[in-house]
């Protein structure tokens, strides 16, 4: 059963990893994704950034997005953990870890949990800068970056 | 009645998270009830003008403004996603 968390608190991979390893044999790859804040964005320093999130949707969203690798890859089992609050340059933000038999679904898998996240899943960054607060806009390199898995890939797909 | 959600810079200009709502007469889709709301002039105007990059959920799924909505659903208007 594929993990999913939304919260405020720091995570710690490695505990994560072992957790969803304990007791499977079968498992020979381990693909994981870390997102961390940056001190810099769009040419600005960045002091703080707060995450804000539809609090049932995000899960739900997340969750789709879940089943959606689990069918198309040969994977065993994910675990999605995203923090929402407010972070400071060098926090982690995001965990993304799949494990499977074989390195080439796992990274695949990976991947497309992360590109589908940063365009389905409803969170919001607002950055405290020198200049004041600011929203951050959405990129379309991440919409770009969802696409390459198909047009009929994606958590809205069939 | 209908839930209706603001979240993020839209919450902020609207200066409110949420409201709940009877339905206008006439309004059968997310893309009919974000009109109705931009009628109301003012900050809502601006928004949730059409030009703006405005997303939309029905019962915490996303869709398109030709979604219908019915009495008892929970919409969702945001801007575009920024998470990860």
């Amino acid at each position: 059963m594929p993990v999913i968390r939304v919260q405020t608190e720091d995570f710690d991979a490695g505990a994560e990893i072992a957790r969803l390893r304990a007791g499977r044999p079968e498992v020979g790859a381990v693909a994981s994704f870390i997102g961390v804040c940056r001190d810099r964005n769009d040419g600005s320093s960045v002091a703080t950034m707060t995450l804000e999130h539809y609090p049932g949707m995000t899960e739900r969203a997340i969750a789709k997005i879940v089943d959606q690798a689990l069918g198309r890859w040969q994977i065993d089992d994910v675990t999605v953990i995203h923090r929402v609050g407010e972070l400071r340059p060098l926090d982690q933000i995001v965990l993304v870890v799949v494990i499977g038999g074989h390195r080439g679904d796992a990274f695949a898998a990976c991947e497309f949990v992360m590109d589908w996240l940063k365009t389905q899943a409803p969170f919001w960054k607002k950055e405290q800068t020198p200049e004041g607060a600011r929203w951050v806009d959405a990129r379309a390199t991440d919409d770009q970056a969802a696409a390459r898995w198909g047009a009929g890939a994606g958590p809205n797909a069939g | 009645m209908v839930k209706i959600l603001y979240f993020a810079r839209l919450r902020e200009q609207l200066g409110m998270p949420g409201e709940s709502l009877a339905l206008p007469a006439g309004v059968a889709t997310v893309g009919a009830l974000r009109e109705h709301l931009v009628a109301r002039g003012g900050a809502w105007a601006e928004a949730l003008d059409a030009a703006r990059p405005v997303r939309a959920a029905v019962n915490q799924d996303l869709v398109k403004a030709d979604a219908p909505v019915n009495d008892g659903d929970e919409i969702a208007f945001f801007p575009p996603v920024t998470g990860g």
